[in-house]
């Protein structure tokens, strides 16, 4: 903020001052950077416009809200409705949310107040280290290691006791498959922890220290302090960051392709194959020589593309205001 | 509220929270383990050395390898690089040293909203942008879609670095009669390089393991290939390609390919992490003498 007024301090004295300052070079050097920034702006206009005019095909034929409603997709007959895959996606993203918010609140609180620097150090990086491990890795990870184990540890002892005890439950679990929804969503949740973890750092370090120390003072505990005085002033900026989360877990791929199983049979059960918005395109794309099939991955992605920026504009909004409010203080 | 209640409920919550902090920190250790353990008993010197070829080939116990997509790989981010970097570049300078002006807030939502895009619609771009219009797969049309992976993120991470190169370097530019392209050429982007450098890196180490937009371009081939117009293989999407293949010996290169692109990964990683957090300190330490 300083920095700024500063700065158009510096662009009202720009006017005034001798010839020396009005060489070319500063117009130059302005036009190729302009120029040359511009395609950020192209970038994100022209997947918004390539990926409506590469899905308008299928927008003429099943109109947008036949083509989010309904729920047969089937490339053979020529009927293409996304709403399966919407819904894999919704159902799997919130799933792993709700997983991730716990364990990545817990990681940021303890390394940013409890934990002694050292190992708070220790843990930030393996976190952010968990950040860069590239999707296809965990997806082979869960494929040939964690898949198998939870098919056989927890989804079949699990069903075959819900047989016996809890026959009502049958249909929401469905028979244990190797690549299930359940699965898919638990490795989403670990791909988003350190987002969520990262991003509610920053926000519980942006609360002022006095803020604590005022809670100290009167004789607080360790979590007093935390839940009275530190958590509550950081709550919009780790909303935010949930929100920024949530639209990671929303376009996350390979991983997820991987291990959901692929199915777009509607209902989805628990421990039943699923698909999601990101899994169709990498699964079917490859595929797609019919027109209307390939223009109707297009116009899944288009609705992608307006999920996950309408949620990142969001976060965004939260963010700035945040800014702004510290600013002000 | 008793004392002694109170001091206990802190004693439970620091419990809870460790257990929380290792949910995450376990499978962690555990994946890496697992990839490090695979991978070290499957690779062998036919892996840097072979070309995949067709499955008959590893059926039949003949030497194969990912040569073709470690070179691919290469070949592929590196062009990437070259075509996002001046873009991604130019856009961090103009976010942080021209921020009067009004592009630079759209500039900077753009940047980030775009960061948060999934790759697989920059694969979706590429192949409606370059795809169709030249005709085939290849591999430009995959270094297209990793160059727009890469742009926001090299804009990002200029940005912030240029941020907090203190401003009475620019001040002291700019009182000795420098214009402002020289203050940033010559005294804010020397002083910064290597933050900059780091956050290209970690650009480059993030498009490095994308696979999902590489599918959608560069398709993947089992031979090696050099030319740029022709599909090629890349690492990540070849990992997809083995993980999901019925050959038990395919599964075990997979495991072999997992641990050069981990290690190549982490790497790229650390080195930027590094960097970038001495650039800060430095940064605080210097605005805190001033």
């Amino acid at each position: 903020m300083k920095a700024d007024s500063e700065l158009s301090k510096k662009t009202a004295l720009h006017s005034t001052i001798p010839a020396i300052y009005r060489s070319p070079g500063d117009k130059v050097f302005k036009l190729i950077i302009f120029t040359l920034s511009s395609a950020i702006v192209l970038l994100a206009a022209a997947m918004a416009i390539i990926l409506y005019i590469e899905g308008r095909p299928a927008f003429r034929a099943f109109g947008h809200a036949s083509f989010l409603s309904n729920t047969v997709w089937d490339p053979v007959a020529g009927i293409h409705g996304a709403l399966p895959f919407i819904m894999g996606t919704l159902i799997t993203s919130f799933g792993a949310l709700l997983l991730a918010i716990l364990p990545a609140l817990g990681v940021a609180v303890f390394t940013t107040e409890f934990a002694p620097k050292g190992l708070a150090q220790i843990i930030n990086y393996m976190v952010d280290l968990l950040a860069a491990i590239p999707s296809v890795i965990i997806g082979l990870w869960g494929i040939f290691n964690f898949a198998p184990f939870m098919r056989e540890k927890v989804y079949s002892p699990l069903y075959f006791w819900a047989t016996e005890h809890a026959p009502g439950l049958l249909p929401v679990l469905g028979a244990p498959s190797n690549y299930n929804l359940t699965t898919a969503t638990i490795i989403l949740a670990l791909m988003i922890i350190p987002y969520t973890v990262a991003l509610s750092r920053d926000a519980i370090a942006m609360v002022p220290q006095e803020q604590r120390e005022a809670c100290w003072a009167l004789g607080a505990t360790r979590w007093e302090v935390m839940s009275v005085a530190v958590l509550p002033y950081a709550k919009p900026g780790i909303i935010a960051g949930v929100l920024l989360s949530l639209a990671r877990a929303l376009g996350e791929t390979m991983a997820v392709a991987m291990l959901i199983g692929n199915s777009n049979r509607v209902p989805f059960t628990l421990f039943g194959p699923a698909a999601t918005m990101p899994s169709v395109i990498i699964n079917e794309f490859r595929e797609a020589v019919e027109h209307l099939h390939y223009s109707s991955i297009m116009a899944v992605g288009f609705y992608l593309f307006v999920l996950t920026m309408g949620i990142n504009l969001v976060a965004s909004a939260i963010q700035r205001k945040l800014m702004l409010k510290k600013g002000i203080s | 509220m008793n004392i002694r209640y109170r001091y206990l409920r802190d004693k439970v919550i620091l419990a809870v929270i460790v257990a929380l902090t290792l949910t995450v920190v376990i499978p962690l250790a555990i994946i890496i383990v697992y990839v490090i353990v695979n991978g070290i008993s499957a690779i062998n010197i036919d892996f840097f050395t072979q070309e995949l070829g067709s499955p008959s080939r590893a059926m039949l116990g003949r030497p194969t390898g990912l040569m073709h997509s470690i070179i691919g790989t290469i070949l592929i981010d590196l062009t990437a690089l070259v075509i996002a970097l001046p873009f991604g570049l130019a856009t961090g300078i103009m976010m942080s040293e021209y921020p009067e002006h009004v592009f630079a807030p759209i500039a900077r939502l753009l940047t980030s909203t775009l960061n948060g895009m999934p790759a697989v619609l920059m694969g979706l771009l590429a192949y409606a942008l370059v795809v169709k219009n030249t005709g085939g797969f290849s591999a430009f049309a995959g270094s297209c879609a990793l160059a727009f992976v890469m742009m926001p993120i090299i804009s990002k991470s200029t940005e912030s670095i240029l941020k907090i190169t203190p401003w009475s370097l620019r001040e002291a530019g700019l009182s000795l009669g420098l214009p402002r392209w020289r203050v940033t050429l010559s005294l804010v982007f020397p002083a910064a390089r290597g933050g900059i450098l780091s956050g290209v890196l970690l650009a480059f180490a993030r498009a490095a393991g994308e696979a999902a937009p590489l599918m959608l371009t560069s398709f993947g081939n089992n031979y090696l290939t050099l030319s740029m117009s022709k599909p090629m293989d890349t690492l990540p999407q070849r990992l997809y390609s083995l993980a999901i293949s019925p050959y038990r010996n395919w599964h075990a290169m997979g495991w072999a390919g997992a641990i050069v692109l981990l290690l190549f990964v982490m790497l790229t990683f650390l080195i930027g992490r590094i960097t970038v957090q001495n650039m800060k300190r430095k940064a605080r330490r210097l605005s805190n003498n001033t």
